[in-house]
């Protein structure tokens, strides 16, 4: 397979209803942000671009059967091949790395990956109803649908087995939004303290509105190429493009049931789910340890589909050690209580320790104040953007979005999109994006570094 | 902390508008209406849709036959004795097609929340309380109400409760025709 570079993109300012727009329009406007920032005109790029991948999760929301056709049609982009990809809360993620297959396969030099959704339509309630469908109609959803009440189990069984404290989730809140504070695409800019997203009222218990992400209207693109298709894009714009390289992908999945999930034994969490970099008698003996008291895996405290994803792009992109090699991560936290989970799944902390890690600061931005007191200094900053918590969630456009800032981080531009510096991450080379459906359902993790000039 | 006693502050957003039969729009249409045309706020319409779909449950349809006769059922692997908690009609690991037994009644509590709000069908029922109830000699969990302990005294200390089953007596084949109480 073929080098593929994730070249630039655009995201509409995700915000809770777009009723001035029709869905097409608001892709539109991520379209143009992104072939505008290439200094391109729509006709140059239609001249160079060999087709699409659309990206929205659910039908009920829009009402609208073959939705992602309607947006290839306005766009200008038919009669180009293109299709469209679901897979939940992960569809963005998985959008992305189906538009990688369509360039690094050698069947497109520049694919247009790009994503919506629009929750506006329906209220809040009925907008739960739709989202908790994502679960077993038959056994989950009868019993009182409810994602954040899934989320809100899982991390019950989270803080029993590890001591987890709901103070160290209130942190990933305040984290995330401050880091939003100086993101203009975010639809929650704010400066938290623990206690107020303690005295946030309680949605489901341990969690409160501000442990939990939003429903949004919004849109995002992102353009992928090969050398060969960025060497057509720098000749039609005349500009040098940054190379930044998707140097890893991977996905994982899991059992739609939470109940269903397995309760391995050590022997198996070994020979499947270890990391490289836990493969030492250190972290072998503090997880034979938790095995002794009682841990198993996945168990629901533990997304499996994480883990397999992380190790998956982790071997593909070359990272041993991803807290010391990433420099960066962006991380699909719907909720706080999920982005813990997830920094064990992805191997920046062993598993159990996720709590400690995030109160620890090291996944804290470098130079901003959140009014904590954090004991280390930052060394991957986990959700500079602050991405689903502070910025909203329309499903198929988040994990795309999440493409646009990590490249935009690597790039060293975003000054230039957000007009404020203080989310560029000085020298980042390498970063993760993290896209995570379900309960833990389907996760894709993919690896963007700088490249060669 | 309970939502309870918080004092409303806000009117409740409802959808059912007001019927209408007309809109401001301009009386003549020249170039400088026509362009005006491009600030105009959206038109917005309800769009009704209900549905009632024929859902079959196919092989998994015993365990509710069996919650309507106060029995909770559950699927082993003939071969592995692996157990299933929710039915399964091929084991995941063996790919054999499972048999049917009888799950104890009594188990403990896996993990629990309260729900303070909810999916649109279940707001009327808030707060209520899922949990994940774990069996003895079964290796897969019951995702089911938890009745009987008060949802505003929720507490990790309910991870490990004894709890026991109970039916519903006049069943509505929904896997909430069992829920767990303390025992």
């Amino acid at each position: 397979m073929r080098s593929v570079y994730a070249v630039t993109g655009g995201v509409s300012k995700f915000t809770k209803a777009r009723p001035d727009k029709t869905f097409q329009a608001v892709v539109k406007e991520a379209y143009d942000y992104a072939i505008g920032d290439l200094s391109l005109e729509h006709e140059q790029f239609i001249e160079i671009v060999d087709g699409s991948v659309a990206s929205y999760f659910s039908d009920h929301f829009t009402r609208q059967l073959m939705a992602g056709i309607m947006v290839q049609d306005y766009l200008g982009l038919c009669p180009k091949p293109g299709h469209r990809v679901e897979g939940g809360g992960a569809t963005g993620g998985i959008c992305f790395q189906e538009a990688w297959k369509q360039v690094a396969s050698g069947y497109m030099d520049v694919c247009l990956a790009y994503g919506f959704e629009t929750m506006s339509h329906v209220n809040t309630w009925k907008g739960n109803e739709f989202i908790a469908l994502a679960s077993d109609v038959s056994f989950d959803y009868p019993v009182g649908g409810f994602y954040s009440g899934y989320y809100a189990m899982m991390v019950t069984r989270h803080m029993k087995e590890f001591g987890t404290t709901v103070e160290q989730m209130a942190q990933v809140s305040v984290k995330n939004h401050r880091n939003a504070y100086h993101n203009p695409y975010a639809q929650k800019r704010m400066k938290l303290t623990i206690e107020d997203v303690r005295n946030s009222p309680m949605v489901a218990w341990p969690l409160t509105r501000l442990d939990i992400c939003v429903m949004s209207d919004g849109a995002a693109a992102v353009i992928l190429a090969s050398e060969e298709g960025l060497a057509k894009l720098e000749r039609a714009s005349g500009v040098s493009i940054p190379r930044v390289v998707v140097s890893g992908i991977g996905k994982g999945t899991d059992a739609m049931r939470m109940a269903d999930r397995p309760h391995q034994d050590f022997e198996d969490f070994v020979k499947y789910n270890l990391l490289d970099c836990e493969n030492n008698d250190k972290d072998l003996e503090y997880y034979q340890d938790l095995w002794d008291k009682g841990f198993r895996y996945p168990g629901i405290h533990s997304f499996r589909a994480g883990r397999m994803a992380s190790k998956e792009a982790y071997k593909n992109g070359g990272i041993h050690d991803p807290l010391e090699e990433l420099d960066f991560v962006e991380i699909h936290d719907a909720y706080t209580s999920s982005e813990i989970q997830t920094y064990e799944d992805m191997g920046l902390c062993r598993y159990g320790e996720g709590g400690s890690f995030v109160e620890s600061g090291k996944v804290f931005v470098p130079g901003i104040d959140y009014g904590l007191n954090l004991k280390d200094k930052p060394i991957c900053p986990v959700n500079p953007s602050g991405v689903l918590i502070a910025c909203g969630h329309p499903v198929g456009a988040t994990g795309l979005m999440q493409a646009v800032f990590a490249i935009w981080q690597l790039q060293g531009t975003v000054e230039k999109h957000f007009g404020d510096p203080a989310l560029q991450i000085e020298g980042a080379r390498r970063g993760a994006i993290h896209s995570h459906a379900g309960t833990g359902t389907y996760v894709t993790v993919s690896i963007l570094e700088i490249g060669d000039e | 902390m309970s939502n309870k006693t918080k004092i409303k502050a806000k009117i409740d957003e409802t959808d059912t508008g007001t019927t209408l039969f007309n809109v401001p729009f301009p009386t003549t249409l020249d170039k400088k209406t026509l362009t005006a045309l491009k600030l105009q706020a959206p038109v917005m319409i309800k769009q009704p849709y209900q549905i009632d779909y024929i859902h079959s449950y196919g092989q998994d349809s015993p365990w509710f036959s069996g919650l309507a006769n106060k029995h909770l059922l559950g699927n082993r692997d003939p071969e592995t004795g692996y157990t299933y908690a929710q039915p399964r009609g091929h084991d995941m690991y063996s790919g054999e097609e499972t048999d049917w037994i009888e799950l104890p009644t009594e188990g403990r509590v896996h993990a629990f929340t309260v729900c303070h709000f909810g999916s649109e069908e279940f707001l009327p029922e808030t707060p209520f309380i899922l949990t994940l109830v774990e069996f003895k000699h079964v290796d897969t969990l019951l995702l089911t109400r938890l009745l009987g302990v008060d949802p505003d005294e929720a507490s990790l200390d309910w991870i490990g409760m004894q709890v026991k089953a109970k039916f519903r007596r006049l069943s509505k084949f929904k896997p909430t025709d069992v829920y767990f109480v303390p025992k």
